[in-house]
């Protein structure tokens, strides 16, 4: 894992009220966000946040509702300003930008898709999708241009001068990534972006997500409070309570290793065999017969695995990867992933 | 005498109650005090109480008070407000010579094709039509063009001054509650009583007292419903407005004033109605046009030229009802129905 770090988030607290700054304090020595509101009347949005967001990876950032998800995206593009902390875009420190320069920034280097889709009901589905390029000054014919060829790759072809109301949520907010693309920034924000949608045209949206993630390699932070739509996007994933990191790192690592109790719960309910791959529960080489094993692919999941040998429970495998041959697992080992693990107490990240 | 000159006796203050008063008064004070009986007991008001004690003031020595403090800030007043208001006098001097010099084969076209510019509706312009025809057919046309102009000119400063005061409002809380009272007030007190520092202030003869009294009186809505259709812009539209960078005015001008926009317009169509509910009070202090009519009517008791101004006025009201409805569903029908 070489990758540049797009976006590096240090340290960072919010604390909201009128006078945050001189709370940090408090919580930095241990006190808690029910004993901040009792006793001073200050809420705690975010605690002590390090993250760092690979270039042209997916971060998701789970948590349930009130965990501080929205307030923590909206740092990253100085909607909202921190109590303490670094935010760096490109090792670049953004708390130091200040007026146009940070109207600039938001314009071309960060662009963000909103939960409720936030289109601007009085301008069509074209002028919208061009909004960022409008404000940047260029010319009709240019916006129209982007805004045509980016909304045609969502597949609104023919409804560019239709109105946002006129459109079903799927398709408005299909507009809202098209409104991010055409900023052309390097960098995306996805607030809850396909929480407000039907599951089916949720899962399509995911799909498409990740098709013109293979296309364009942004980076993309996406927030979440649905485990299976971060598993299905997440390259590196963030899961939060009450403001603070609880763990974070490689999805597959989080549902084998839950640090506490409150990501087993969440990890409890999924389908582990389907979120499951290979790689994630092979044993290294070295003495076993790989004679009788079975070649699979590392990014094959269990439930495909088991699937191939109609649950025959005297198989063993063999994991490849690009004609290399990485590991090695056998039937038991699926059975015993497909148990939830116990928080381990002293989980080290 | 009063039942009051007891009490202040038992206080000790009786002289310096009557240092300026002849003391033969005070014994005979003394004396009917005793008689009176509990049920014509009065309450202690100022002039009770100064019939018992001249020391204390009576009322009408406030209301002089603030008659005598007016009259001694008068001057200053006038000194600033008059060259500031000036150009009221002229606009609508202005509105009401062009108004009425202007022939009725030229206005009446003017005024019809101006209602279906605004308004897209042949239907509106035929009604608009018919009711200036109606004006011209019962000889009322002339004063129904001179309370028009007074409207039209008011009308406009009050959007002008309004509208800018609404957004203002809507961006400041410190400045909402300062402003939000006096809205209160201007909307709650008498029609009548806003006459009263006007007159004071200006000469009755001068347009601006009546142009003064209806401005206040009708931009009251305008400022509201402003500072409202400001306040209720979704504020998920205005984060994406801010999170594409836009910078404050444009966000004013691309976002929050064409979102706003139905409801400033809805502020727009009260003001003009209370214009018109104002310029015929305003007759009194010597506004021209209908008004003037129905005050014939009720000086000289000529019912039927009362009833017939009054009628009037409801066809102007219903006119100027319709034209700018029809407006404002035309900016609704731009932003939602599409
Ligand atoms: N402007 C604010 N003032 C006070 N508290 C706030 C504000 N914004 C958010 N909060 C609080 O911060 C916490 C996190 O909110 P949010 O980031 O919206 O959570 P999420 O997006 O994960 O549902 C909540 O407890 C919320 O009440
Ligand atoms: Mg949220």
């Amino acid at each position: 894992m070489s990758k540049k770090v797009k976006v590096s988030v240090q340290g960072l607290y919010k604390i909201f009220g009128d006078d945050g700054a001189s709370k940090v304090e408090l919580v930095k020595n241990g006190m808690t966000k029910s004993e901040l509101l009792d006793q001073h009347g200050h809420v705690l949005g975010l605690q002590d946040i390090n993250v760092d967001m690979k270039e042209g990876e997916i971060t998701v950032i789970m948590g349930l509702s009130g965990s501080g998800k929205s307030t923590l995206i909206r740092h990253l593009n100085r909607l909202i300003e921190p109590t303490a902390g670094k935010i760096l875009l490109d090792g670049e420190d953004i708390l130091s930008l200040q007026g146009d320069n940070l109207l600039e920034m938001r314009r071309t280097r960060m662009s963000m898709v909103f939960q409720k889709f936030a289109l601007f009901p009085h301008r069509t589905v074209a002028e919208n999708a061009a909004l960022a390029l409008e404000v940047g000054g260029a010319s009709k014919q240019e916006q129209r241009a982007e805004a045509e060829k980016w909304l045609a790759r969502l597949g609104l072809k023919g409804f560019e001068d239709s109105y946002p109301n006129q459109l079903s949520g799927g398709m408005q907010q299909r507009v809202g990534i098209a409104r991010a693309l055409c900023a052309h920034s390097e960098v995306m924000l996805l607030d809850e972006a396909f929480s407000a949608l039907d599951p089916i045209i949720r899962s399509q949206m995911q799909d498409l997500l990740l098709e013109l993630q293979k296309e364009l390699h942004k980076t993309i932070i996406f927030i979440t409070h649905d485990l299976d739509e971060a598993l299905k996007l997440a390259d590196h994933l963030v899961i939060l309570k009450d403001g603070y990191v609880i763990q974070q790192g490689e999805p597959q690592h989080i549902i084998l290793n839950p640090s506490d109790v409150y990501i087993e719960r969440f990890v409890s309910d999924i389908n582990r065999a389907r979120v499951l791959r290979t790689r994630s529960i092979m044993k290294p080489l070295g003495g076993q017969d790989l004679s009788v094993a079975l070649p699979v692919l590392a990014d094959d999941n269990l439930e495909s695995v088991i699937e191939m040998v109609h649950g025959d429970t005297s198989k063993s495998f063999v994991v490849e990867e690009n004609g290399e041959q990485l590991g090695y697992f056998d039937m038991h080992d699926i059975v015993a992933a497909m148990v939830p693990q116990r928080a381990k107490e002293e989980w080290v990240g | 005498m009063s039942s009051y000159s007891g009490l202040f006796d038992l206080l000790g203050m009786r002289e310096w109650c009557d240092e300026d008063k002849k003391p033969s008064l005070m014994s005979l004070g003394k004396l009917k005090g005793g008689e009176a009986n509990w049920y014509d007991v009065k309450f202690p008001s100022l002039d009770n109480l100064h019939e018992a004690c001249a020391k204390v003031p009576q009322t009408r020595d406030f209301t002089a008070g603030i008659e005598d403090g007016f009259l001694a800030i008068r001057p200053v007043l006038r000194t600033v407000l008059d060259p500031l208001t000036q150009p009221l006098s002229w606009a609508l001097d202005g509105a009401l010579w062009l108004f009425t010099s202007a022939p009725w084969w030229l206005l009446v076209p003017v005024l019809f094709g101006l209602c279906v510019f605004v308004t897209k509706s042949w239907k509106i312009g035929a009604l608009v039509l018919s009711f200036l025809a109606t004006f011209l057919f019962i000889d009322h046309y002339d004063h129904a063009m001179q309370t028009l102009a007074i409207i039209f000119v008011c009308t406009l400063i009050c959007v002008v001054v309004g509208v800018p005061l609404g957004i203002a409002m809507s961006k400041s809380d410190r400045l909402q509650r300062a402003i939000t009272p006096i809205l209160d007030m201007l909307q709650t007190l008498p029609t009548f009583v806003y006459l009263i520092p006007l007159i004071f202030l200006f000469k009755i003869t001068e347009p601006k007292l009546y142009g003064l009294a209806i401005i206040l009186y009708a931009i009251v809505p305008v400022v509201r419903l402003t500072n409202l259709g400001i306040r209720l812009v979704d504020p998920d539209v205005i984060e994406a407005a801010e999170a594409y960078g836009l910078n404050k005015r444009k966000k004013l001008w691309g976002v929050e004033i064409p979102l706003a926009l139905p409801t400033i317009m809805a502020g727009i169509n009260q003001t003009i109605m209370m214009s018109l509910a104002m310029v015929v009070i305003a007759s009194l202090v010597s506004a021209p046009g209908l008004g003037t009519l129905v005050l014939d009517g009720i000086n000289n008791l000529r019912l039927g030229v009362g009833f017939v101004a009054g009628f009037a006025i409801v066809l102007l009201a219903i006119l100027l009802d319709r034209v700018s409805k029809a407006a404002l569903d035309r900016v609704n029908a731009t932003q939602s129905n599409h």
